[in-house]
């Protein structure tokens, strides 16, 4: 099999076109390359929906936590709390644990017929699981770029006569975007790190569709030889931490375009690896 | 650990569960909380050494050097940590062998690779063949030690590098302006003013760190999530004193006490730190405190 | 403190009774009734920890069974991190590819399904789960029409089952059977067993040619006087498929 035929073979096996059987031999770089690259399509899958829904819900959590009112705060400190104090793999276990109680059958509610057995699935339960923790962490990111808003802006804001929801769209939320963009930028970079999580110890892999490192399992298993299905995986992430970086430096530059060149905020890697 | 233990299919209810929380399985569940806890304690300062060498050498006026540091704090940190573990630990494993192989075997014409094997002297194995079962677990819990410390050194550069541009530029001019050499400035200036900075990307690793410790399974070492598993898993009547079915639930709960705690108490000593830190530093906080009357 | 000093005494010792032959052998720890860790006192037991004394015992070697993952368990035999591998490992074309195997110790291990009832669809549509990188999970990817579900551990692909996720779970028979004997008649064994790999052998690096004729030598001498039957009986039942 020639390097072009097992691209067209196995490019898109992750998702379950392509040849039906796992390579049984060979297992050269170009088959590697490509399965584990196929693999590679379920961690953007899973990091770029988390991030989208976690950003929204993220929002209101870190208003909630910021808010005067114990019952809005309370949970939202609840839940930034759990999620940012437990590891991911112990949440993914629980996720699944609670999402097979679910009845088999379907729910009745108010008549309406409502399935539940697609929520086991890795595609959905662990896309659950990913976006309420990493909107507990981007929360809590926001939560403290809120409280850092310098008191000159709203100040400002004041004299403008800029007041509730106007002031909060048109300042405040602005400001803590900027402000809590460059950890927010680490917060993405290592949720897509932590969709590695999804099949090596989370949810089952359907019919041999699995992620990234999945595949680099496979190989292993296959050729016994960890040294090089892993180092590939790597390389791919640092690929993706790269595009990751390049796409939000650009929202960065967009969201400082206001300042004078010297006052902006360069996005500063910081950690947040394993959750 | 009862008496009444010996006949654990005669028990039930509270007798069976005392006797089957203080089986000898239990005990050593009970003990990797403690694993893990040393494993977070050796740790933590090795992956700052590695960090604060990480971060020094990047900052180094000479290239290549600089180029190390860059490149390490780059490299591992664009890596799940997860996929490092995966083949890190053996390829250290044999690194040093191989590394002792070249100073006390005395054939060296052998290929030490070869069609997939790794073979060196007897002398040369790490820890040698004969060592006993305490200094094998001692290598494994070092190798496990170090390859986090590998890992989140990078990390630790990270910040330790942010937080040495973060001191004031006028700090170090005005040491130059006294005469202090290049690094003088460094170690008397730069290095004790930088933590504070440090400090809230630090405190973050730190939690990081406690919530990847149940990668150590990966690493080789029985910690308290191996425990929970294998305790956990169904047992089946035949084999085993204590039958039950699958109750990881129960044990991965008890986990996820363990971690929500130790995160909270980290939390709290961690802000205690930060205002001590803050005392006399030309910050915020070290502004209100200097207000408030130095009381921290 | 005192585990120390302990410690280094066991090692002065350890020095002293170098006369025999030295190896170590790798296991699992979690596949019961092959290799296990005892409920009660935390020690490698079962078939193989047993077997393993007896080899030794008749090959003249010293012999220490030590615990490690399954994922690296070659990797490391590779590595020289120990001699030989005893953890239900069946014999395979992809394995004899980079390790060699002694002369199997059990006949080839058959493989059956376990389901929630005995009609369960193990055919066209089914959905059986397995456990990555096990034999059976190779074999049902193989089948048309059927969709393998894959879990990390052995207990999940049986939860699976219970829980409806999936129509059956496919593994090694007598792993199935005592979990089904005990299920009160929730979970049932289908007949349709499969036989699998060539037995399960010794895993040894290719060059150890030496240790391999011991350990041939030995496991031919309990095969000739029925003790490996024996043993196999002990740990299997009386029905368990013998030499």
């Amino acid at each position: 099999m020639s390097c072009w035929e097992t691209i067209q073979a196995y490019a898109f096996r992750s998702l379950g076109y392509g040849e039906r059987l796992l390579p049984k031999e060979g297992f050269d770089l170009c088959q590697q390359f490509t399965l584990i690259g196929s693999g590679l399509i379920w961690n953007i899958y899973f990091g770029t929906l988390a991030l989208f829904f976690g950003f929204f819900l993220a929002n209101a959590v870190a208003l909630a936590k910021a808010s005067r009112h114990a019952v809005l705060r309370k949970p939202a400190e609840w839940y930034i709390f759990l999620f940012r104090g437990s590891p991911l793999f112990i949440q993914f276990f629980l996720a699944y644990e609670l999402l097979v109680l679910l009845p088999k059958a379907g729910i009745e509610i108010f008549g309406l017929h409502i399935e539940t057995s697609w929520t086991t699935r890795a595609w959905a339960g662990a896309l659950l699981t990913l976006f309420l923790n990493t909107a507990a962490y981007s929360a809590e990111i926001f939560y403290g770029a809120l409280k850092t808003i310098p008191r000159g802006d709203l100040e400002a804001a004041d004299a403008y006569g800029l007041s509730g929801w106007a002031k909060f769209r048109r300042i405040e939320w602005p400001t803590m975007l900027r402000l809590g963009w460059p950890a927010y930028t680490n917060e993405a970079i290592f949720l897509f790190h932590a969709t590695t999580l999804v099949y090596f110890s989370g949810f089952p892999a359907f019919a041999q569709k699995g992620d990234a490192l999945y595949y680099a399992n496979y190989f292993a298993d296959k050729t016994f030889n960890p040294f090089v299905p892993y180092p590939i995986v790597a390389f791919y992430f640092v690929l993706l931490t790269l595009a990751v970086t390049g796409l939000y430096g650009v929202v960065n530059r967009y969201l400082n375009r206001h300042l004078p060149s010297n006052q902006r905020q360069r996005i500063r890697l910081r950690p947040n690896l394993i959750r | 650990m009862f008496e009444y233990c010996n006949d654990p299919r005669a028990l039930e209810g509270l007798q069976w569960l005392s006797c089957y929380l203080t089986t000898a399985t239990h005990f050593s569940f009970y003990w990797s909380f403690v694993t893990v806890l040393l494993l977070l304690l050796v740790t933590a300062p090795l992956a700052l050494a590695f960090g604060f060498a990480g971060a020094a050498s990047a900052r180094s006026h000479f290239l290549p050097l600089s180029w190390l540091g860059r490149i390490y704090i780059a490299g591992v940190r664009g890596v799940p940590d997860i996929v490092f573990f995966l083949f890190f630990v053996i390829a250290l494993d044999q690194g040093l062998e191989w590394f002792k192989h070249l100073f006390v075997c005395e054939d060296l014409s052998q290929p030490v690779w070869s069609n997939g094997e790794f073979r060196v002297c007897p002398a040369a194995k790490v820890p040698l063949g004969n060592a006993s079962p305490f200094m094998v677990t001692a290598y494994s819990f070092a190798l496990a030690v170090t390859t986090f410390a590998i890992v989140f050194g990078a990390f630790a550069a990270n910040v330790l590098y942010g937080a040495m541009n973060a001191v004031p530029r006028a700090q170090l001019e005005t040491a130059e302006a006294y005469g202090m050499s290049q690094s003088q400035v460094f170690r008397r200036v730069l290095v004790p003013q930088m933590w504070i900075y440090a400090l809230p990307g630090l405190s973050n690793l730190w939690i990081i760190l406690i919530k990847s410790t149940p990668l150590l399974f990966l690493l080789g070492i029985k910690d308290a999530v191996y425990w929970a598993r294998e305790l956990g898993s169904a047992k089946t009547s035949g084999n085993n004193p204590y039958p039950h079915g699958d109750w990881r639930l129960f044990y991965f709960l008890a986990l996820l006490v363990f971690y929500l705690m130790a995160t909270r108490l980290s939390e709290i000593g961690l802000g205690k730190i930060t205002r001590r830190l803050s005392r006399g530093q030309a910050t915020r906080s070290g502004e209100e405190m200097r207000k408030a009357g130095g009381q921290a | 403190m005192k585990k120390l000093v302990l410690a280094t005494a066991l090692m002065a010792f350890g020095a002293a009774a170098q006369a025999q032959d030295a190896i170590k052998i790798a296991t699992e720890g979690a596949y019961e009734p092959y290799n296990y860790i005892d409920q009660a006192t935390g020690a490698l037991v079962g078939f193989e920890v047993d077997l393993a004394a007896e080899i030794c015992a008749r090959a003249a070697l010293s012999c220490e069974v030590i615990q490690n993952e399954w994922d690296s368990i070659i990797p490391n035999l590779q590595s020289g991190n120990y001699d030989a591998i005893m953890a239900g490992m069946s014999i395979t074309e992809e394995r004899q590819k980079v390790i060699t195997f002694s002369e199997n110790y059990t006949p080839p291990s058959k493989s059956a399904y376990m389901a929630a009832s005995p009609e369960a669809n193990i055919g066209d549509g089914a959905v059986i789960a397995a456990q990555v990188s096990t034999i059976q999970a190779g074999y049902i990817a193989e089948q048309a029409g059927v969709t393998l579900l894959e879990f990390a551990s052995p207990d999940e692909t049986v939860a699976a089952v219970k829980n409806g996720e999936a129509d059956a779970v496919f593994a090694d028979l007598d792993y199935l059977v005592p979990i089904a004997g005990d299920s009160g008649g929730e979970l049932v064994m289908l007949n349709n067993d499969v036989a699998l790999g060539g037995g399960i052998g010794i895993g040894l690096r290719q060059s150890d040619t030496e240790l391999k004729a011991k350990l041939d030598g030995a496991i031919q001498s309990m095969k000739a006087d029925g003790s490996l039957n024996a043993l196999i009986e002990k740990y299997f039942g009386p029905e368990a498929e013998k030499f």
